[in-house]
């Protein structure tokens, strides 16, 4: 049987476009990696290779203080909103379907659906609210805010995972005596590891790098990465900001080289 | 049924509830619960330094189309705000067509690899889409700026004498928004051409059909769910933008979001912004539902 | 002297679906299984026999009816709770456990002590001859090893009953035969109640005790294989067990009258309208001239290795198939549109009157 794209691709140019696009996509990132290793402060003239930005950013405090707010924050994001998601995975799948399921799962991709300005300004007011009443102004609204954005994209690959297993491996545990509990731990939890980390994966990422929620709702000295990035842009464009998105950039390959294999396994 | 039955099935529901719970609650409180907030907000009186006071008032939804005199209470259209939906909706729509004429050759090209690479192409399609949306917009202003790349490489090569200005414009936000959510188009794309049996194609061709008829008449009309779903991907967010016409399009040329952030800053209007954020979730909302009634009907029709 | 019975099933319905458009999988199903025996619920695709089986193992409980273990109602108790074990069509092995941690799986969660689990899983491990797979992972098996780890573990829990869901549909020809020999050697050492259920015929004859043929929800007959086969209550018993040949005839004083006019005795009958079952080799060929002979042609001859199968016509147009046993040099002498005489072995006829 012939190729698959013979056809079209005998249409001028077809393929060379996409090729183009691959390259368009690519260019102003390399662009920008390249250019945090140039000794000058413009990002549009090579003057030499250096790690200087590197160690500009690594010894500023405020980076510092931003990146590890940003970790901290992600990883705990990562680890609600999975586990959340995890059970909320369990109770819509495999099952009957019932009444109202079709509302929570709405209610589950909500974050996914409605635009980042709308929710942020919903978090901004609803938490300015609750800082007149209690007083609080810690990473409480952050976390709460992150985790809950963070439920929609933990929860698909999970519930894709559940519903890719074999049904009967749980029919089977409860044949050979296993309670509720130890099927679930001694089988649909094992096999379903491999989905929970990928959720995980991807909930972290998705935590990391927002913009608009954060830099609404955190208080004052509670910057993130990607806020920090976005004060500095306003202000001042130096190399530092090229240092930080390519160490952000090999960050977030490397989590989705891990959800890529971690979904790729076929037991 | 059985009453055993019947209390089979009661259960498994009961537990499906119970598992949903917490994710229920951590959505209420931090994600739905407050968008009922805005739409309360919306109708209250500002308040001196930002906030609202209380009260009842549908100024703000007022000040969405129209200024009133200061003087004698007249409304007239508020020309800025018009200006600013205008561009809003005209970025957003060509953004989602200049995407789409890009994005469908790249998702043809990567659904006709050999199975083996396909996953490396989608895999190097969505490394972009995960990138930090700061990020990619920073790298697109740094091309595009006064100094950036694009100015000094035209400079040297000595096709232009004086650098283009082509950032805080509206073709930079076309440029940057194009850039940020083409992946969002190339995927749903991706997912409609794979499940495409090419041997259409050949029957088609051996018809006596060119290429360009057999892209018409066979391709798009099956590929029409990928097409709607990455319109919508693209057109809903890019509808909302807020940091790439931010960095890109500068105080001047505000998009809807860029609006909305102001009233919470300098404007100190949070019932203006508040109704306008509550306009932007209703055309939104108006934009998935028909998305999911036009999905809904293709696929009862037999796919 | 009487048996006891390992499982009752006590007129069972299964339902499925609502008011009008409810489809009966199970309709007022009535069985005993005797304690000891090799049982199978025979009959196509559709019957209700798998059903009947998850019932039985508590996979899903019934519409109505009851089910009992040793005289004990089980109806509403969940699986775990039930002594009963089954062997997956699947298999169902769980792919992240080893053999041998697959084997021991009944036993931890019955919480047995760690002494008697690796005990037990050593001796079906040798039952099944598995003993070197006992640390590879189930992935690596054959279809023919993972079907044998899917025994050794229903068995490991020494189960009363021992339900087996067509365990060996997924299996080739040769690798069948075997499994069904060793199936039932198994059955007879360890003496537990099997009940075993395919679409078969072949098999649920050479293995079963007893046979319980099922058809759209019903069961139609329960006997030994002899019984089954040599005295089918309907047409379809009739028809589903190996092959038969359909006779109409009118019941004509104490014999039957066919439509060609010859009468054939058979057992009594309450109807006028018959149909008189033989099974094809019952039929005899012999002289067109012969007493009793009724008169036919031969429409066709196909040749089986071990057989002949010959098709015959009768007069009134009604197909006979006669199966001959091949002479030594094959050809059996016999032409296409030949005229020769058939008899049938007089106590092999049956009626049915449906």
């Amino acid at each position: 049987m012939a190729s698959k794209g013979f056809v079209l691709s005998r249409l001028p140019g077809f393929n060379s476009l996409a090729l183009g696009v691959f390259l368009a996509l690519y260019l102003p990132i390399f662009m920008l990696v390249i250019y945090s290793f140039n000794v000058g402060k413009s990002v549009s003239t090579w003057e030499g290779f250096s790690l200087q930005w590197y160690a500009v950013a690594w010894a500023n405090d405020q980076v510092k203080d931003a990146t590890i707010r940003s970790l901290y924050l992600a990883l705990s994001a990562a680890v609600i909103s999975t586990f959340v998601a995890t059970l909320a995975a369990l109770g819509t799948t495999r099952r009957r379907a019932f009444k109202g399921q079709t509302f929570i799962y709405v209610m589950i991709n909500q974050p996914l659906m409605v635009p980042e300005i709308v929710s942020a300004v919903a978090l901004l007011i609803f938490f300015a609210m609750i800082k007149q009443v209690t007083g609080y102004q810690g990473m409480a609204y952050l976390i709460g805010a992150h985790a809950a954005f963070c439920i929609p994209f933990a929860y698909l690959p999970i519930r894709a995972r559940l519903e890719g297993m074999d049904l009967t491996l749980e029919t089977a545990a409860g044949d050979l005596y296993a309670s509720t509990w130890q099927t679930f731990r001694f089988v649909t939890l094992p096999l379903l590891v491999p989905g929970i980390f990928a959720g995980m994966m991807l909930a972290f990422v998705t935590s990391l790098d927002d913009v608009v929620i954060t830099v609404f709702i955190k208080s004052a000295g509670q910057d993130t990465l990607p806020t920090y990035m976005l004060g500095q842009i306003r202000r001042q464009v130096t190399g530092e900001i090229n240092a930080i998105s390519t160490v952000l950039l090999a960050l977030t390959v490397v989590l989705l080289t891990l959800f890529v294999l971690l979904t790729r396994k076929k037991d | 049924m059985s009453p055993a039955e019947q209390a089979q099935v009661t259960q498994s529901a009961r537990n499906g509830w119970l598992l949903s719970a917490p994710a229920l609650v951590l959505l209420t409180f931090a994600a739905i619960g407050p968008l009922a907030i805005v739409v309360a907000y919306s109708v209250m009186p500002p308040g001196d330094f930002g906030n609202v006071t209380w009260g009842f008032t549908l100024d703000a939804w007022q000040g969405i189309l129209f200024t009133k005199d200061i003087f004698d209470g007249t409304l007239a259209w508020a020309d800025a705000n018009l200006t600013i939906f205008w561009r809003s909706v005209k970025l957003s729509m060509l953004t989602t067509i200049f995407a789409f004429l890009v994005g469908f050759p790249t998702a043809w090209f990567i659904a006709t690899r050999p199975p083996k690479s396909r996953a490396l192409w989608l895999f190097l399609i969505t490394i972009p889409f995960w990138t930090n949306l700061l990020i990619r917009t920073f790298a697109i202003n740094e091309i595009i700026r006064r100094e950036g790349l694009l100015n000094t490489i035209l400079l040297k090569l000595h096709l232009i004498a004086q650098p283009l200005e082509m950032i805080y414009t509206d073709t930079a936000v076309f440029i940057g928004m194009t850039y940020v959510y083409l992946p969002l188009m190339v995927l749903p794309l991706f997912a409609s051409l794979d499940r495409f049996d090419m041997r259409l194609l050949e029957a088609a061709y051996d018809l006596y059909a060119t290429p360009w008829q057999v892209l018409r008449k066979v391709i798009m009309p099956i590929v029409k769910p990928g097409i709607i779903a990455g319109s919508i991907l693209v057109f809903v967010p890019s509808l909302g933008a807020y940091v790439t016409p931010r960095l890109l399009g500068g105080g001047k040329n505000m998009m809807i979001g860029n609006f909305i952030e102001l009233q919470f800053g300098q404007g100190r209007n949070w019932p203006l912004g508040a109704a306008m954020s509550v306009t932007l979730l209703v055309i939104v909302t108006a934009a998935l539902l028909v998305y999911v009634r036009y999905a809904n009907r293709e696929t009862t029709h037999g796919q | 002297m009487t048996q006891s019975i390992a499982v009752e099933a006590a007129h069972v319905i299964k339902a499925f679906g609502h008011g009008d458009t409810a489809v009966r999988a199970l309709d007022d199903v009535s069985v005993q299984i005797r304690t000891g025996e090799f049982f199978t619920l025979l009959g196509p695709s559709g019957c209700g026999k798998t059903t009947l089986l998850r019932l039985i193992a508590g996979f899903e409980m019934p519409s109505g009816g009851t089910i009992l273990l040793e005289g004990a109602d089980i109806t509403t108790l969940p699986p775990n709770k039930r002594p009963v074990n089954t062997v997956f069509q699947s298999y169902a092995l769980f792919p992240h456990l080893t053999v041998a941690q697959n084997i021991a799986f009944g036993l931890q969660m019955l919480g047995k002590p760690k002494a008697e689990v690796s005990a037990t899983t050593a001796k079906m491990l040798a039952l099944v001859k598995l003993e070197p797979m006992a640390n590879r992972k189930t992935s690596q098996l054959s279809g023919g090893q993972q079907q044998r780890v899917a025994l050794a573990r229903a068995l490991a829990p020494a189960p009363k009953v021992l339900l087996l869901d067509e365990p060996l549909s997924a299996l080739d020809l040769k690798l069948r035969k075997e499994m069904q020999i060793e199936l039932k050697r198994l059955q007879t050492e360890t003496g537990i109640t099997f009940i075993f259920v395919t679409h078969d015929q072949e098999e649920a004859l050479t293995m079963s005790d007893r046979i319980g043929v099922m058809s759209a929800g019903k069961l139609q007959q329960v006997g030994t294989p002899k019984e089954i086969y040599n005295h089918p209550v309907n047409r379809f018993v009739a028809s589903f067990i190996g092959e038969t040949n359909f006779l109409p005839a009118i019941r004509d004083g104490d014999l039957y009258r066919l439509d060609c006019g010859i009468k054939i005795a058979a057992p009594p009958a309450q109807a006028d309208r018959v149909t008189l079952t033989v099974r094809p080799e019952q039929v005899r060929l012999v002289m067109e001239t012969d007493a009793d002979a009724i008169p036919a042609k031969i429409a066709n001859l196909v040749y089986f290795g071990t057989d002949t199968h010959c098709h015959l016509t009768l007069p009134d147009g009604t197909e006979v198939v006669a199966r001959l046993q091949s002479p030594p040099t094959g050809d059996a002498g016999l032409a296409i549109g030949q005229s020769v005489g058939v008899r049938f072995v007089p106590e092999a006829v049956q009626v049915l009157e449906d």
